[in-house]
């Protein structure tokens, strides 16, 4: 839903890291966004092709780590794959469960090229 | 425009007491920067490419350097919001994210609340609209202080607008803070501002569906109101429908249903107020 600005924010984020480590040039950037962190992948991509041209990091490649949503069920300990956010165990038909992973938004690394 | 945050060079998020004249001059305390003065773009489009491009560093001797990060891309918001946190805790003020689509009577509940119980639970406001002070002067008409926050063409509040406007309004200790969030069920769920607890407001005029169609509001608020009960004769909402779908998307949500206008139920939302603790 908020695809431009989370865009905005990684490109941010990537520069000020690429500032801290004195990087000449940044190669690749790694991002790992789970399955139902409420980011639309394809529009992330889209947003960041945008963003990326008017950034020192124009020409890197954006590697999109994809982390598929798992749950767990309090009722019956079961971890499924989960698709929605209804998340509803496959085993006992139960909706008390919780995330195990699926939620993540988070720039995972960067490879950089430096001077000296 | 800024699409971090809505704001945009001339369209500056604004700040104004109740019953003041002047917007406040509050520092735009965003920590992201504007523009990329550090990084110069100089493509140089139109020219024929009938020369080689220096390139001026080699792969083969290894200079590349993976930096392992692993951060949050909204983690400058989460590290504002916890800074807020930590403020509420100290001061034991209870803070209240109020999260719905518009018109489900987030303001009309807290006119009602002010009025009742506004001098026992000591309670402070801050409103969130793209645009008019009207809000924030129903609030001060019912009873409290209140701050108004323009965001201009921004679709919701974050931690940093809720930092600038709660030194402003200078919230005292022991007090709750009610942060009005810009009316929409989709952009808030993921701001932070450093709540005690959210709470999700729907009324019976909208669809049973709301939960099912919004789920990420849901599942991340505590308590959800069911407002305008007193229309429910007149309507096809269906109580039990809504529950079960929002209880599928996040089996801890607790509801009250109430109404502003009748005062049904209101006694059910302040028991809970007072139950909750800010750590």
């Amino acid at each position: 839903m908020h695809e431009l600005s989370i865009a905005m924010s990684i490109a941010e984020i990537v520069e000020e890291e690429a500032r801290k480590a004195g990087a000449s040039r940044i190669e690749i950037v790694t991002i790992e966004i789970g399955t139902l962190s409420g980011v639309m992948i394809d529009a992330l991509q889209f947003a960041m092709e945008e963003v990326m041209l008017t950034t020192s990091f124009s020409g890197a490649k954006i590697n999109y780590d994809i982390v598929t949503a798992v749950a767990s069920c309090e009722e019956c300990c079961n971890e499924f794959v989960a698709e929605d956010l209804f998340k509803v165990c496959p085993v006992c038909n139960s909706s008390k469960t919780y995330y195990i992973r699926g939620k993540e938004l988070k720039i995972k690394s960067i490879e950089v090229e430096r001077d000296n | 425009m800024c699409g971090t945050c809505g704001c945009g060079e001339e369209n500056k998020i604004t700040y104004r007491k109740a019953g003041e004249k002047e917007k406040l001059n509050l520092e735009h305390a965003h920590s992201h920067s504007h523009g990329n003065e550090e990084y110069t773009h100089d493509h140089h489009h139109g020219h024929l490419h009938d020369h080689f491009h220096e390139h001026d560093h080699n792969h083969a001797t290894g200079h590349a350097t993976i930096i392992p990060l692993e951060r949050n891309i909204l983690s400058k918001n989460d590290l504002l919001a916890e800074r807020n946190r930590g403020f509420f805790e100290g001061r034991n003020i209870k803070a209240y994210n109020l999260v719905s689509s518009p018109g489900s009577g987030k303001t009309s509940i807290l006119e009602r609340t002010i009025r009742e119980k506004g001098t026992e639970l000591n309670c402070f406001v801050i409103e969130g609209d793209q645009q008019t002070m009207n809000d924030a002067n129903r609030i001060k008409a019912a009873g409290a202080p209140a701050i108004q926050i323009n965001t201009g063409t921004g679709c919701h509040l974050d931690a940093s607008m809720v930092y600038n406007a709660v030194k402003a309004l200078d919230v005292s200790s022991d007090s709750i803070l009610f942060i009005e969030n810009v009316g929409n069920l989709v952009c808030p769920s993921m701001f932070d501002l450093g709540e005690s607890k959210r709470v999700v407001i729907i009324s019976v005029t909208e669809g049973d569906d709301k939960p099912a169609k919004y789920p990420d509001m849901f599942q991340s608020s505590h308590l959800c109101l069911i407002n305008k009960i007193d229309l429910l004769p007149y309507v096809d909402f269906s109580v039990e429908n809504a529950k079960e779908t929002a209880l599928r998307v996040n089996h801890h949500l607790e509801f009250i249903e109430l109404s502003a206008k009748t005062g049904e139920g209101m006694d059910k939302w302040y028991q809970w107020l007072a139950n909750i603790k800010t750590s």
